[in-house]
């Protein structure tokens, strides 16, 4: 840390990395604050990587304890993989926003509060007794009591404004303020908001007028004696921007279709978290993106179907609750081996459960939940970024290999944001097959690639190639109906070494740290940033420890069994009660350890870090 | 262009019912009301001049569920009540395609009445022929969504207390821009009425009263039959009286807001008292009342209720697509994977 002073009784202090909490109520545009922020960190050269956490509610009653809304941020002058344990500043917006979330806050961090907001409504709301920024409960923090909503009315004087139409613009208040904290340009906001709110020239002059005497009023007050910098991050070099999990899911998707040839179908139906993939698709007409908001779960299934028997690279996405309903027509793609995703953010379950809160719960119904032997490939994306590369692979793997691939993200990762370095277009792969045309003799609609056992693809439209398929088992070859007993285990044994055959053309699995040695940490999806954190530290105590985060849960990779052989433990950590450690147990005969949370939120490192040193100390 | 009709008319090409028929074992019921269906279909396919290729056939899971098999195109046996969305699918990744949904009443009105109502208000392009036998037969005899109340199956041995529904009438409510009936004992009317429905641009919607021999024999009988069929039911032609009967002496007038069926000659009753048919009304109520006409108190119509022009998904999905190239280009994946704010690192 170095000190530098800036003003008279004033000075920087660099840092090498800063969490930040907003949180308020839901209609404070604590996620709107948080994003602005994370894109200026970003934009700046800072690692980021952001937990929005929200009420499943649109609208809870405003200042209730279940109307909070938090988004959590870390920028970092060094590479980060989560969002951060707890956060440095906490930054309140009523009695509610503190209650539920001080306990988070270490002792010794900042809270800035906008004390307008304390009112005994408000306090009553929280189920406060006495006001919390009076009766000294708060001394063991930095505490700023800040009367944001008044300033904020002031600077905002003169705009024909109702009162309530200038309460909403506060949030803007305090992350001006944060930006002259961090030393953080207000530019970025401030172009944003012209283009957002150019049409309404008084609603962006508002918005501008907020951050700026937010800003001024960091920079004149007798406050805060100290400001601090975080520096730009050593990141590897190339073009960067700022992205969430579902939008690289939704971009990787569209890039897919490119390395494919194809045109992209998506068929979907609205579900928590997964509908900003739709949202994001349906603004990529000009690429002819085909998407279909269809009636239900099961339409937008059957759909994606009918759109990969017509040759689209098609897919469907949803979360947990929506892939329940498409399971049967799932075994269908299955059945008839035509090439579509099934992406599924998972969030936690059973039933609707938490949703909005993130989960690794649907592992098992990934793998299992269809009737009949229904082998079908999953593949997980470990950070917002992947979810680029990870649409690309999923679909390389359909279209090779002519089956459904189920695309395991979550809330998590799915809403989260990290800085993403964009791909040359040289970079990206040529997945492209083709369809099949008229050939000598009869057509074979079952017969298969020697190497893939993928069967042809013979689209409608092609002449002379006429054939019925369909969810009844086919001949083996010919693929008309049939019923003969062996005929179905020889063709339930093909389907099956089709998929198993997928591990010889999937990257071997890697391992971060040690080779081998004492402890091995497997994880899978969205906890990758927390264990990779956990071991970084781990390693740094000197533990002989090693991380693998498993890309793809089916087939495994095919080293991954030797993997986990050269350990004495295996500790698998998972947002489930133990699915992944299931099946690592049930494939390769292993006492793998098992950890797990469901808690509707990410692992912190810390929890990793204390049950791998349990184990290293010889726990079980 | 993208409607499968006119790219026929622009290129037509002689095909014979014959190669619309394959060699595979046809597997229904000797007697069973499928089998015309079947037969009309393949006679009616030359009619459109449409490649075989270009012919899909798509159906969900009963009797009916078989009938792409035994055609000589493009088929895809879906499972219960799906076919529809499969056909949602196929028709927006490719337009120019002929699809024809087959679906029984069990699987269009039951287990996939949600898929039935929006693919007819979303005016997709295909045409749906609902095999309409009033049972479950490939469960072997169960009530179905169009059985009498008070039917005795072998689910409901005291009788079906299921009020029983109006598929025409949920097709006219679910924005079906053709809607018509047929029956399957009535071969020439059947080819019409096909024909109609696949030239159809948009949702067209066939139901055709079928016979089920062994668990549902007679299903229809009490108008079908080729003694009575006359009296009780009702031909419809666009333009023309609603005029039935033997000697073509009834037909059906307006009261108030209720049809009445008369006999002309009598009480003063002349032609020019009778409703007429007009299948191209833009709104939808003649079709909605001729589709609650039902044996015994009314004569059964048949033929087209309703026939009305609207743009099909396709064309408003294709123009949208058309006018996103002509505001901002051909999509670039490049600008695409760069939008928004960017920075380097060196």
């Amino acid at each position: 840390m170095t000190t530098t002073p800036t003003a008279p009784g004033r000075e920087t202090v660099e840092l090498d990395r800063v969490t930040i909490r907003f949180a308020g109520d839901s209609g404070d545009g604590m996620q709107l604050t948080g994003t602005q922020f994370t894109r200026t960190a970003a934009v700046f050269g800072n690692d980021v990587s952001t937990f929005p956490d929200y009420p499943a509610e649109i609208r809870a009653p405003a200042g209730s304890l279940p109307g909070v809304s938090g988004f959590q941020l870390s920028f970092s002058g060094s590479d980060i993989h989560t969002p951060g344990d707890a956060p440095d500043v906490l930054v309140a917006m009523n009695p509610a926003a503190l209650k539920t979330n001080i306990v988070d806050l270490p002792a010794g961090g900042a809270l800035i509060v906008n004390s307008d907001a304390f009112t005994p409504g408000n306090l009553s709301k929280a189920n406060y007794a006495a006001n919390p920024l009076l009766d000294g409960s708060l001394k063991a923090y930095k505490v700023f009591p800040i009367p944001v909503s008044t300033l904020n009315a002031a600077a905002l004087e003169g705009l024909e404004m109702t009162s309530k139409q200038i309460d909403l613009t506060k949030n803007f208040f305090c992350l001006g303020l944060m930006f002259w904290l961090y030393e953080r340009s207000m530019e970025p906001t401030l172009k944003w908001i012209q283009q957002k709110f150019g049409s309404r020239p008084v609603i962006a002059e508002a918005n501008k007028r907020a951050l700026t005497a937010g800003y001024s009023f960091g920079d004149t007050t007798e406050m805060f004696h100290t400001t601090y910098n975080v520096p730009k991050a050593k990141l590897a070099p190339g073009t960067y921007r700022n992205i969430t999990g579902n939008e690289a899911t939704a971009i990787g998707f569209l890039a897919a279709a490119h390395c494919a040839k194809r045109e992209l179908f998506y068929g979907s139906y609205p579900i928590t978290p997964a509908t900003d993939v739709l949202q994001y698709l349906a603004t990529y007409k000009s690429f002819g993106v085909r998407t279909f908001q269809a009636e239900d779960e099961i339409a937008a299934m059957g759909s994606t179907i009918g759109a990969a028997y017509g040759g689209a690279l098609a897919l469907t996405g949803t979360s947990g609750p929506g892939v329940a309903l498409k399971t049967e027509a799932m075994g269908l793609a299955v059945m008839t081996e035509l090439p579509c995703i099934i992406i599924n953010v998972q969030r936690a379950g059973p039933s609707t459960g938490l949703p909005t809160k993130v989960e690794q719960a649907d592992l098992f119904q990934a793998l299992f939940g269809r009737n009949g032997e229904s082998p079908m490939p999953v593949v997980a994306p470990a950070t917002p970024g992947e979810c680029f590369s990870m649409a690309i692979e999923a679909s390389r793997i359909a279209l090779k290999y002519m089956t459904p691939v189920m695309y395991l993200s979550d809330a998590s990762v799915g809403n989260g944001a990290e800085p993403w370095r964009v791909p040359d277009m040289s970079e990206l792969p040529d997945i492209s097959v083709p369809n099949v045309v008229k050939g000598e003799g009869t057509f074979l609609p079952y017969s298969r690639d020697p190497e893939t056992l993928a069967r042809p693809w013979a689209i409608p439209g092609t002449p002379g190639l006429e054939h019925r398929i369909g969810g009844l088992e086919k001949l083996d070859g010919l693929g008309t109906v049939n019923y003969d007993g062996a005929n179905h285990h020889k063709m339930v044994t093909l389907r099956r070494a089709k998929v198993d055959g997928i591990a010889k053309d999937i990257p071997a699995q890697e391992v971060y740290g040690h080779e081998e040695g004492d402890l091995l940490i497997v994880g899978w999806g969205s906890t990758f940033g927390a264990i990779r954190s956990a071991t970084e530290r781990l390693l740094a105590g000197g533990h002989n420890v090693g991380h693998a985060h498993v890309r793809y849960l089916h087939p495994f990779p095919a080293n991954l069994g030797d993997v986990l052989k050269r350990y004495k433990t295996i500790l698998v950590p998972e947002l489930n009660l133990g699915q992944l450690w299931f099946v690592l147990r049930g494939t390769y005969l292993i006492d793998a350890v098992s950890y797990g949370r469901v808690v509707g939120k990410p692992f912190r490192i810390a929890e990793i870090v204390t049950e791998a040193e349990r184990l290293l100390a010889g726990g079980r | 262009m993208t409607d499968v009709n006119e790219l026929a008319a622009a290129a037509p090409i002689k095909l014979t019912r014959k190669d619309f028929v394959n060699d595979v074992e046809v597997r229904w019921c000797p007697g069973c009301g499928d089998y015309s269906i079947l037969a009309q279909t393949q006679k009616v396919m030359p009619e459109f001049g449409v490649p075989k290729e270009n012919i899909v056939f798509i159906s969900g899971i009963g009797c009916s569920g078989r009938l792409p098999y035994y055609m000589n195109t493009y088929g895809f046996h879906s499972i219960h009540g799906r076919a529809p969305t499969l056909a949602t699918g196929l028709k927006i990744a490719r337009p120019e395609l002929m699809v024809w949904v087959i679906t029984g009443d069990g699987d269009a009105l039951s287990i996939g009445g949600n898929h039935f109502l929006h693919s007819m208000r979303r005016n997709l392009d295909f045409t749906m022929i609902m095999h309409n036998n009033r049972i479950y037969g490939l469960t072997k005899g169960q009530t179905s969504p169009t059985s009498e109340f008070g039917k005795r199956t072998k689910s409901t041995p005291m009788g079906s207390i299921d009020r029983p529904m109006m598929p025409l009438t949920l097709a006219i409510a679910a924005e079906a821009t053709l809607v018509a009936r047929t029956v399957d004992t009535h071969t020439e009317h059947m080819q019409g009425t096909l024909e109609a429905a696949g030239r159809h641009k948009g949702a067209s919607y066939v139901e055709v009263l079928q016979n089920c021999n062994i668990f549902n024999d007679g299903a229809w009988r009490d108008f079908t039959d080729r003694e009575f069929r006359d009296d009780r039911m009702l031909v419809l032609e666009d333009g023309k009286p609603l005029i039935f009967g033997k000697n073509r002496d009834k037909g059906i007038r307006l009261v108030g807001l209720h049809p009445e069926v008369v006999t002309i000659g009598e009480n003063g009753i002349t032609e020019a008292d009778l409703l007429v048919h007009d299948q191209h009304a833009e709104d939808p109520y003649l079709a909605l009342i001729l589709s609650r006409m039902f044996w015994p108190e009314f004569p059964v119509p048949v033929g087209v209720l309703r026939e009305v022009e609207r743009p099909t998904y396709s064309e408003m999905a294709d123009a949208q697509i058309e006018a996103a190239i002509a505001k901002s280009g051909k999509g670039d994946l490049r600008k695409a994977l760069l939008a928004g704010e960017t920075w380097t690192v060196d």
